[in-house]
């Protein structure tokens, strides 16, 4: 079978600052993936890599078997959802809708379908009674609904996630991992994140990055791997690391 | 204002100022909401000023100085497009180069013909009093352009506007649409030129947008908005300054800069009164800070 995704001595520099070396990695159907590092380890690259809005400088990438770019209709992306401007004039739906735009998509309205699908997502995340609010109004938990719902109406194989959890409370972050999980029945997922202490409890695998990336099952983490990749023992991830 | 009713049903220029007016509105309304939501005002004022570059040229080849500012603007919105593609690191500068290079070579090609004098004003300031039946049929297939181009691309021009990324990740061809909603900005300003002037311009494009902006939720209701507020400037500023025989375009452009002004007051009178009420609401049945 062939592999969600495939890195093979992947590195990636900008001008001569080396960011990835070395990377390998194979996600197979159904994993579910978290990526964690410190800022600046390379986390961002590694995605953008994935999503082939970069292109290594050495080594294989493959997603799905195919040159990462081909792959981006397969692939749902859930950005972090402090990123926009808030007072932006789009509704939830509208959101959600953008999710079914794509390179044909030249007639000026969204059929009937997208409109039932777009609903559908709107309702697996429960967030259907936002539709027609302003997505700037919405607080930190329903716009990263709102932004899996979107990433969700494109069908994808796999989904991506850059820092779910980012400013939402604990009991938020609860419900976006429950939902994860059941998703996660049926598609691939990775996460990014720096908090390693919530993700561990749900996902299978945990791929450490600091410009070199070790993977470990979650079981074998312990508390020398991350103050190792973070090079530094510090508190907050100890405190993190109550497996 | 009876007064100039009487006018406008009496004189063609001025039934021709007033169909300008309404052109205008249409193409500042809906093409100024994306360059208000996009943030991308600084662009539209380097489109617009390398305007007068393509007009100086086309006075000196006496070519149509209208069909110089299209080519122009379409030349600078291309151009500035490829610079955020390619260059983005040196973007402001380039337009800030482009922006002052434009109105030079406006300015010397204009010297180097003889007898231009009274056009450079009307180019820099407008004259929405000069528009004659050809201008106007000129203005209408701009508008029609630009209609039928949002009308297509309405949506993909909003996943731009709001998620750049999500858009290339959805296989849009970003860089061309981006470039395309570029060429529709430099169309509306060789519209706005012929009412308020190259220097003015910005304001006609941003102003009525942004008041839009304050009070709609959606960007067809902003656009539908700023074309309303946009022909209340012209049409409004057009009545003043034929009564007060003043210059229309500057008239228009201080009209629209105190009601922006006002909203932007009316906002935030609005929305303390709704913090205020709300808290009033909340403060019986718990005493935290809903």
């Amino acid at each position: 079978m062939i592999p969600v995704i495939k890195l093979e001595g992947i590195s990636f520099a900008y001008e001569d600052r080396l960011i990835l070396e070395n990377l390998n990695l194979e996600v197979k159907e159904k994993d579910f993936l978290a990526i964690i590092g410190p800022n600046g380890g390379g986390k961002t690259t590694l995605l953008r890599l994935i999503l082939g809005t970069l292109r290594p400088n050495k080594g294989d990438l493959r997603v799905f078997g195919l040159a990462p770019k081909k792959a981006r209709h397969l692939i749902g992306y859930v950005p972090q959802h402090g990123l926009f401007d808030q007072d932006f004039p789009i509704s939830a739906l509208d959101v959600v809708l953008t999710g079914r735009l794509g390179l044909h998509s030249l007639f000026p309205r969204y059929s009937a379908t997208d409109l039932a699908l777009a609903k559908e997502a709107m309702r697996t995340l429960a967030v259907e009674d936002l539709a027609n609010l302003r997505y700037g109004e919405l607080s930190g938990g329903q716009k990263q609904r709102v932004l899996i719902a979107r990433a969700l109406v494109g069908k994808p194989k796999l989904l991506i996630l850059d820092e779910p959890t980012s400013s939402v409370d604990s009991r938020v972050e609860e419900d976006v991992y429950a939902l994860l999980t059941e998703l996660n029945e049926e598609i691939t997922i990775i996460i990014v994140s720096h908090d390693l202490g919530f993700v561990s409890s749900y996902v299978d695998q945990v791929a450490c990055l600091n410009r070199r990336m070790v993977i470990h099952t979650t079981e074998e983490i312990t508390k020398d791997v991350v103050a190792g990749l973070y090079q530094s023992p510090m508190d907050m991830i100890e405190h993190q690391c109550n497996l | 204002m009876g007064e100039f009713l009487g006018a406008v049903l009496k004189y063609s220029f001025m039934q021709n100022a007033v169909f300008a007016g309404v052109l205008a509105s249409l193409a500042s309304g809906l093409i100024g909401t994306y360059v208000v939501v996009k943030r991308i005002t600084f662009i539209s004022g380097g489109i617009a000023h390398t305007v007068l570059g393509g007009m100086g040229v086309a006075y000196y080849l006496g070519v149509d100085p209208l069909a110089g500012a299209i080519v122009a603007a379409l030349g600078a919105a291309v151009l500035l497009g490829f610079v955020n593609v390619k260059a983005k690191q040196h973007e402001d500068t380039i337009i800030g180069a482009l922006w002052a290079v434009g109105m030079a070579v406006g300015i010397v090609f204009m010297s180097l013909t003889p007898g231009y004098n009274v056009d450079l004003m009307s180019f820099l300031f407008g004259n929405i009093l000069m528009v004659t039946n050809p201008v106007l049929r000129i203005l209408i297939y701009l508008d029609l352009s630009i209609i039928l181009l949002v009308t297509v691309f309405y949506r993909q021009f909003l996943l731009i506007a709001f998620d750049e990324e999500h858009a290339r990740l959805r296989g849009l061809p970003v860089t061309f649409l981006y470039i395309l909603l570029l060429c529709l900005i430099a169309l509306t300003v060789v519209i706005l030129i012929k009412i308020v002037g190259l220097i003015m311009v910005i304001a006609l494009l941003t102003l009525p947008a942004a008041i839009a902006g304050l009070f709609t939720h959606t960007l067809g209701y902003m656009m539908g908005a700023a074309t309303g507020l946009s022909l209340v400037f012209t049409l409004g500023g057009l009545a003043v300054a034929y009564n007060l025989d003043l210059p229309a375009g500057a008239v228009i452009v201080i009209t629209a800069g105190l009601a922006y002004l006002l909203a932007l007051g009316g906002q935030k009178l609005f929305i303390n009164r709704l913090k205020a009420k709300a808290e009033k609401e909340t403060q019986p049945s718990d005493g935290s800070l809903a």
